[in-house]
């Protein structure tokens, strides 16, 4: 039995001011009477226990834009469903009103006007405040469960070596993390972090490179509501293939699928009424694990940054999608008895800033975090007058600004951009500040390179991170979303082989790539060592002093051909 | 080649009965006719059979310079009925042998873990000789990527 109650409650209170049209365009005083704390958090409980999950926070401390995508292309056997379902499509599968708190929050329909309407999503002290009343309401029966990718994506989480997040995960209390861009801070550092968290950190399928000996815990054991809870953690498989393996050589990774078995049937005989995983495989793999490995009554997702409105269920493993940027947590209570979920009821609670109420401690300690910082953080470089965000699976604006800033200061002909799924989004008519910068290029391998690519290079670049995004078999997907291009367009059939995806390689003026040229071709983030240049957040910058007021951006730079 | 006590205690403590992307027999063997002369040479030309015999390698390679792979065969171990060789291959390497992990029923059991090289994207297949003659056959699909943007 799914519940989606509060969701349904939500959309139908905006369906009676909204009418059945579209509109972003009523106030936010309308929308505020609409909707209170209550409606979101007054979850009737249901059985014996609590799980609470968020994941891809990106160090975001506070409220954010961040648009979903609007291009999410799914092939082979997960073409058509969830999370590969964008836009309106997206909605009128869940049934949400356009125009609506919940469209707005779970899609990228109408994102400009609707988020002028409904503010900023997400913060700490926000969630902050929704754990505490679920602990108050439910004492000793709540787990809250943190995904990964928690310690990077923002200044002060770069200027603090992620100093900050683990305070700021302390203080939330969460039970347990898994991890991928924390990796990214390096072997020595990532053992110095882990050993301040006042909870474990784990890591089932990382593994000692040499020994081929575990590296991490892989499985925590709690009690709650009486219910004994394993909770199991995969860190991302693909880590030191999709980031730079220097930084983490002593360490080897993978789906390791088999281990995964093991580690649920260990966690079964030592007791477990309940086995958790918290994975941050991307959904598509979890998917596949979990449709491959018996036993896992909840998995929790994370990586991909899907944000889905129900469950997914596979065979008996109800699989729960928490979106990112702290803009959702996911609520799932569990009726356990006899070691067996006889009952859930799940809840996605979007994070609206303006109806929850911020945990004062919360708050405080996010100000005390800020405070040194403030000056740079609020520093204006530029004016938005388009709405710059990237997710998706190609180009976004905020990467068009990038690319054009790498052509511009790099003197390049080429840009190259990494299709990273994180990066906050900014309204038209918005200042450009450095902290939205970092929040769009904070990284620990930053250097912005200027080479030399023949076109057949710059092919088999294309092909290959084309390859890792739409390969048919989910086990054979590394990365993130499509790399991005500056001065460059191209055609792409994602439903075609590895190879023979890209196709009509021209530079922005028309003229077709020759493959057997060298072109200028300047980029970020490479995960080969030693590279040079300075970090990209300074390339931005001075992009921006010479242009302080963006968009709109030029032609869309991608083609798409053929169809699932 | 020496495979040593910790990598057979280590694999064996990872073992599991699923291969993790089984790739039909009749599909590899079609695709690369230098191998399948090696195989023929190997097996004495008796048909392999699926089952039995796991091979366990990485979907996609964290460094195609040293992938980690393992072997390992169900089978009693006896004089009557053991494992007598398990040959690994690399369909799309320069030179497609990679190593011949030998048997006996001393051995106890039959699992082999070493580290290749794979030049490319390729299927890595692994077969095992078994005493009375009879043959299995595994292959699996590794991705060796460029890497990098990672979300």
């Amino acid at each position: 039995m799914v519940s989606r109650r509060e969701f349904l409650v939500a959309s139908a209170a905006l369906a009676g001011i909204v009418g059945t049209g579209f509109s972003g365009r009523w106030n936010r005083a309308a929308a505020q009477q609409a909707l209170t704390e209550d409606d979101l958090l007054g979850v009737k409980p249901l059985g014996n226990v609590t799980l609470l999950h968020m994941t891809d926070l990106h160090a975001q401390l506070m409220p954010v834009y961040f648009r979903e995508p609007s291009v999410n292309l799914g092939v082979g056997e997960v073409a058509g469903l969830p999370p590969h379902v964008t836009g309106k499509a997206f909605l009128d599968r869940y049934g949400i009103p356009g125009g609506s708190r919940n469209a707005y929050a779970l899609s990228s329909e109408d994102f400009s006007s609707l988020g002028k309407t409904y503010g900023r999503m997400g913060g700490v002290d926000r969630i902050a405040a929704i754990v505490k009343r679920v602990r108050a309401e439910r004492p000793d029966a709540t787990l809250f469960l943190d995904g990964g990718d928690t310690w990077q994506g923002s200044y002060t989480a770069q200027a603090t070596q992620a100093d900050d997040m683990v305070e700021i995960t302390n203080a939330l209390g969460i039970d347990a993390m898994t991890a991928h861009w924390e990796f990214t801070y390096g072997t020595d550092r990532v053992k110095e972090l882990v050993d301040k968290l006042n909870f474990p950190f784990l890591c089932g399928n990382v593994f000692d490179a040499e020994w081929d000996e575990p590296a991490f815990e892989s499985t925590a054991q709690f009690e709650r509501g009486g219910v004994k809870i394993a909770v199991i953690g995969q860190a991302f498989p693909y880590t030191p293939i999709a980031n730079p393996r220097w930084m983490m050589a002593n360490w080897t990774f993978g789906i390791r699928e088999e281990q995964m078995q093991a580690n649920v049937d260990a966690a079964r005989a030592e007791g477990a009424d309940v086995v958790v995983v918290l994975s941050h495989n991307g959904f598509d793999v979890d998917r596949k694990m979990a449709s491959r490995v018996t036993g896992i009554d909840v998995l929790l997702t994370g990586h991909t940054h899907d944000a889905l409105p129900d469950v997914v269920k596979v065979g008996n493993t109800l699989l729960v999608a928490s979106g990112s940027n702290g803009k959702f947590v996911s609520r799932v209570d569990l009726d356990v008895a006899g070691g067996k979920v006889k009952d859930f009821k799940f809840t996605l609670i979007p994070v609206f800033s303006d109806i929850i109420a911020p945990d004062a401690d919360m708050a405080a300690l996010v100000t005390r975090i800020r405070a040194p910082h403030a000056a740079e953080l609020s520093r204006e470089l530029a004016r938005a007058d388009t709405l710059l965000y990237r997710r998706g699976n190609f180009n976004g604006t905020f990467d068009d600004l990038i690319c054009d800033a790498l052509l511009a200061e790099r003197d390049a002909e080429i840009a190259l951009s990494p299709g990273f799924r994180w990066g906050t989004s900014i309204l038209p008519g918005q200042p450009i500040t450095v902290e939205d910068i970092h929040n769009a290029t904070a990284m620990t391998y930053p250097a912005a390179y200027r080479n030399k690519m023949t076109g057949e290079t710059l092919k088999a670049v294309l092909e290959d991170v084309a390859d890792n995004l739409f390969n048919p078999d989910p086990y054979y997907q590394q990365g993130g979303d499509m790399v991005r291009v500056g001065g460059f367009k191209y055609a792409i059939n994602p439903w075609e082989t590895m190879g023979n995806r890209v196709s009509d390689m021209t530079l922005a003026n028309g003229e077709t790539i020759d493959p057997g040229r060298e072109y200028v071709v300047a980029g970020w983030a490479s995960v080969n060592e030693g590279t040079e240049g300075p970090p990209i957040w300074d390339v931005v910058e001075n992009h921006l002093k010479n242009n302080p007021v963006v968009g709109p951006m030029g032609d869309t730079t991608v083609a798409i051909k053929g169809q699932g | 080649m020496t495979v040593t006590r910790r990598q057979i205690l280590a694999f064996g403590a990872a073992t599991a009965a699923v291969t993790l992307v089984g790739i039909p027999v009749s599909k590899v063997l079609a695709a690369a006719p230098e191998m399948d002369a090696k195989i023929k040479e190997f097996t004495g030309g008796a048909t392999p059979g699926e089952g039995k015999l796991t091979l366990t390698a990485p979907e996609i390679a964290e460094n195609g310079n040293t992938v980690p792979i393992s072997v390992s065969v169900d089978s009693p171990m006896t004089a009557e009925d053991h494992v007598v060789a398990v040959m690994v291959l690399a369909e799309g390497n320069p030179s497609p042998g990679v190593a011949t992990f030998h048997f006996t029923p001393l051995s106890g059991k039959a699992e082999a873990s070493t580290r290749i090289r794979l030049a490319k994207t390729q299927n890595v297949v692994a077969v095992a000789r078994m005493s009375d003659g009879s043959v299995y056959m595994a292959a699996s699909e590794v991705k060796v990527t460029i890497g990098g943007c990672g979300g």
